[in-house]
């Protein structure tokens, strides 16, 4: 009985009937595809992308030299060197961040004291060679100044959760 | 022996002790603060507390309470737990949560134990005080909000360092830690303030946010900036030393060390010599190994070997002396010497160390200083001194020579050696102080025995020694102490003129006469440089100091941070030293050098690795065999009976915080003694 139900199925074309029949019901469904790099999809504030450093609203940047993200980075991607600054306070001279090293776990974010280093929305930032991987401070803050907007309501909306 | 019971473990503990000491016989550790062996004891941070039985019914501060017979102590109770939650939520009310700018850091024992007996957080909503912080000098960066009151500091320069300079003022909340009328520590050893300050408010100012501590690599090794051979741990990162810490070792520095140990090291970064040079028309001019071999080569080779000479420095280490030493020998010279200063010692090694050992200070009962300023030569000794004079019920301490605040009371019995001569022939009083004295010391400085008379002053002190009945079996109250680091480890290695050889000042000399052709310069940079004449001078060292602006040659070596090597203490204790960092550019270790120019010389050294030097050291002086110990020195006839000048002793060490090449590359030392001079002018 078994063996005649399967035969009879084969013959019916069965499993091409079912298949041509979900094609046609996507058909009718709204498009799932996004054309990149026109269209993206959507990101969660907690989306950890390139990193940057932040400044306070005055200017000042936020980081004070702490070097817990140097401490707490799996990857040893981040070196620190620090000094202090003509007025006093603990900056650093030097803030590096090795891209290709890096395994963009956070931790560096989680890490830091007072929201200076944080990965933000950005993951467009391929390049042709290697060496401009090597992020330095200057770069690093030129980051922040230009996602600066995104990176305050991204750490504003996922605050609750915290 | 009181008999008590800690957490339900009964044992029997030495009368006297502490309830702390006890818990830490025991193996349990109690928290403390203010609470620090080898200051008084406050009782001021209530961290320490535990249960006591019989006793009244609340926590006891167990650094301040003996121990008695049958106590029951309980440290980990609830009461004894809630007590610490409660102690440290008070501490951390004013203490600011700045951890993470904070240099301390990491390895602060209020983050520590906050972590580990804290609360995870505050119920104080209050405004935090604010404290005014105070200038103490280069050295010594404060942050008062941090202060916890624990009062370690000013214990310390009340007690060890002997400047009662620290204080507080207020009480309760408007408590503050101060130095009264604003001015900097005028101690040699300030900068274990820092070290003792549990939390941040007394952090190193020459290090400030340099690094953190978990990014250090840390060499243990040997101090070589005075003759003391502290111990000390050399923190590296990558290749620069970041920091020097002193290490625990109660036959030497106990846990301090001098402002010039920790802080001289920023010298290491400047002014070094890091690949060899050779002299071209007046001129020094860069060059390879190979070049300033050949140049050496063709101007030795040429030379027989009493024009050629050489001296070392004052802080070599033994591998290098013995290489120079034997180098010289088959040259042919017998002219070496490793006197820079031109003391006069030479004899058995009981003339030239300090033979009851730093340790013997503490049993010394009546102390006698000949031409020392030990404050200025060895601070750490000094504070040792200090040290036996508060606990000894006030040791009779007399100097002949030098005038100088010492911080502790001292009887100036004359200036020169005249002094002396009537102190041997009994006719001071205080030669009745020293007879009377079970283990009477005498320390000679190098301020009575480095100069023309020298030899007639180091019979005179070994006369008085005799007299005194200071060398017996039990003790030998005899003690040298150095101002070189090297010394004893040169004197122990025989480098000192041969037959017919000359020494210091009969080198200078020849040159000046021309009578000696070639000088060979290993690190010696204390002599006269313009006395060395039309010498071809080939210099060895680490730094561009005297000597290389004079040379002809120079072969960059390294500094005692960037080589393994073997010094021996001005008590004739042999330790070692460790390699925290690699010599920068061309330089090398020192006695590769001398080997890979011997054999250029055609005079190869038989040996190619540290461990066939260190083998060759010991067939020279069976005492580099026994590392850490201090060998017993022999006891002879030594020193030259004359009569003495009548020039006054002066100390050696004119300023504390510029005596070496590396002092006196160093920025820190230099704002140091400028600060010193101002505080000097003030007075």
């Amino acid at each position: 009985m078994a063996s005649l139900d399967r035969t009879a199925r084969s013959f019916l074309l069965s499993e091409l009937v079912g298949g041509f029949l979900l094609t046609l019901k996507y058909m009718f469904k709204p498009k799932v595809t996004v054309n990149y790099p026109y269209e993206k999809g959507p990101l969660s504030p907690r989306f950890r992308g390139e990193h940057a450093l932040r400044r306070y609203p005055n200017g000042e940047e936020r980081c004070i030299a702490c070097k817990l993200c140097e401490a707490i980075c799996p990857a040893q991607a981040i070196t620190i060197e620090a000094e202090p600054r003509d007025d006093g306070s603990r900056r650093t001279t030097r803030y590096d961040i090795d891209m290709t090293k890096c395994i963009y776990c956070g931790f560096c974010q989680e890490a830091c004291p007072v929201d200076a280093i944080v990965e933000g929305p950005n993951f467009e930032f391929s390049t042709e060679t290697r060496e401009e991987l090597m992020y330095n401070k200057d770069k690093l803050l030129a980051n922040g100044d230009r996602w600066e907007p995104m990176l305050a309501a991204n750490l504003h909306a996922d605050a609750p959760y915290r | 022996m009181p008999k008590i019971k800690i957490d339900g473990v009964e044992m029997e503990v030495p009368a006297g002790i502490t309830i702390l000491q006890a818990c830490e016989l025991a193996g349990l550790e109690i928290p403390r603060f203010c609470y620090h062996e080898r200051l008084s004891i406050a009782g001021n941070c209530r961290m320490c507390l535990v249960e006591v039985k019989p006793g009244p019914p609340k926590p006891q501060a167990s650094c301040a309470l003996p121990v008695a017979d049958k106590q029951e102590i309980f440290t980990t109770t609830p009461m004894v737990q809630k007590a610490r939650k409660g102690v440290m939520e008070f501490l951390l009310i004013n203490h600011p949560l700045d951890c993470p700018i904070c240099d301390q850091g990491g390895e602060c024992d209020l983050q520590d134990q906050a972590m580990g007996y804290g609360f995870d957080r505050s119920r104080f909503h209050e405004n935090k005080r604010a404290v005014p912080d105070k200038e103490l000098g280069p050295l010594v960066k404060t942050s008062m909000n941090r202060c916890i009151h624990c009062t370690r500091c000013i214990r310390f320069a009340t007690e060890v360092a002997g400047v009662e300079e620290l204080g507080a003022t207020g009480r309760g909340e408007s408590m503050e830690v101060t130095t009264y009328v604003e001015h900097a520590l005028s101690t040699e050893l300030s900068g274990n303030l820092v070290d003792l300050c549990p939390v941040g408010a007394l952090t190193s100012k020459p290090y400030a946010f340099e690094a953190r501590s978990w990014e250090l690599t840390k060499t243990e090794s040997i101090d070589v900036l005075d003759a003391l051979g502290s111990n000390i741990r050399i923190d590296t990162r990558g290749a620069q030393v970041m920091r020097v810490l002193p290490r625990m070792d109660d036959d030497i520095n106990e846990e301090w060390i001098s402002d010039k140990t920790r802080h001289a090291i920023d010298g290491l970064r400047y002014q070094r010599l890091d690949r060899p040079y050779v002299r071209k028309a007046g001129k020094l001019v860069e060059a390879s190994w190979d070049e300033a071999f050949g140049t050496i080569a063709e101007k030795l080779g040429k030379l027989e070997g009493g024009k050629i000479a050489a001296i070392a420095g004052d802080q070599c280490d033994a591998e290098s002396m013995v290489a120079l030493k034997d180098l010289m020998a088959a040259l042919g010279s017998p002219s070496v010497d490793c006197r820079q200063d031109g003391a006069k010692l030479d004899g058995p090694r009981g003339s030239y160390i300090f033979n009851p050992g730093i340790r013997g200070i503490d049993q010394a009962d009546a102390i006698l200083l000949v031409g020392t300023n030990p404050r200025l030569e060895a601070p750490v000794l000094n504070a040792r001194i200090r040290k036996r004079y508060l606990h000894g019920g006030r040791t009779a301490i007399g100097s002949i020579g030098p005038v100088a605040d010492l911080t502790y009371p001292v009887e100036r019995l004359g200036a020169g050696p005249a002094t002396l001569a009537e102190l041997v022939e009994g006719k001071l009083g205080f030669f009745e102080k020293l007879k009377a004295a079970k283990n009477p010391l005498i320390i000679v400085g190098m301020g009575a025995l480095a100069r023309e008379d020298g030899a007639a002053v180091l019979a005179l002190a070994r006369d008085l020694a005799d007299k005194l009945g200071a060398v017996r079996d039990d003790w030998n109250g005899f003690a040298v102490l150095h101002t070189a680091a090297a010394r004893v480890g040169g004197l122990d290695l025989g480098l000192v003129p041969g037959p017919g050889g000359r020494d210091v000042e009969g080198i200078l000399a020849g040159c000046e006469k021309g009578e000696i052709a070639a000088v060979y310069l290993l690190a010696a940079d204390e002599i006269d440089a313009k006395r060395l004449g039309k010498a071809f001078v080939i210099y060895q060292g680490h730094h561009g100091d005297a000597g290389a602006h004079r040379a002809d040659v120079i072969l960059p070596g390294a500094a005692y941070t960037e080589k393994p090597g073997t010094y021996v203490n001005t008590e004739g204790r042999v330790q070692l030293a460790f390699r925290a960092a690699y010599p920068p550019g061309d330089a090398r270790e020192d006695w590769a050098i001398l080997r890979a120019l011997s054999e250029r010389l055609g005079k190869t050294l038989p040996y190619d690795t540290l461990d066939q030097v260190r083998s060759r050291l010991v067939a020279v002086n069976r005492t580099f065999a026994a590392i850490d110990q201090q060998a017993a020195g022999h006891w002879g006839s030594f020193g030259t009976p004359g009569k003495p000048s009548d020039q006054q002793f002066v100390s050696p060490i004119r300023n504390f915080y510029m005596t070496c090449p590396i002092s006196r590359s160093s920025r820190t030392m230099a704002e140091c003694t400028a600060s010193r001079a101002q505080l000097m002018a003030a007075e």
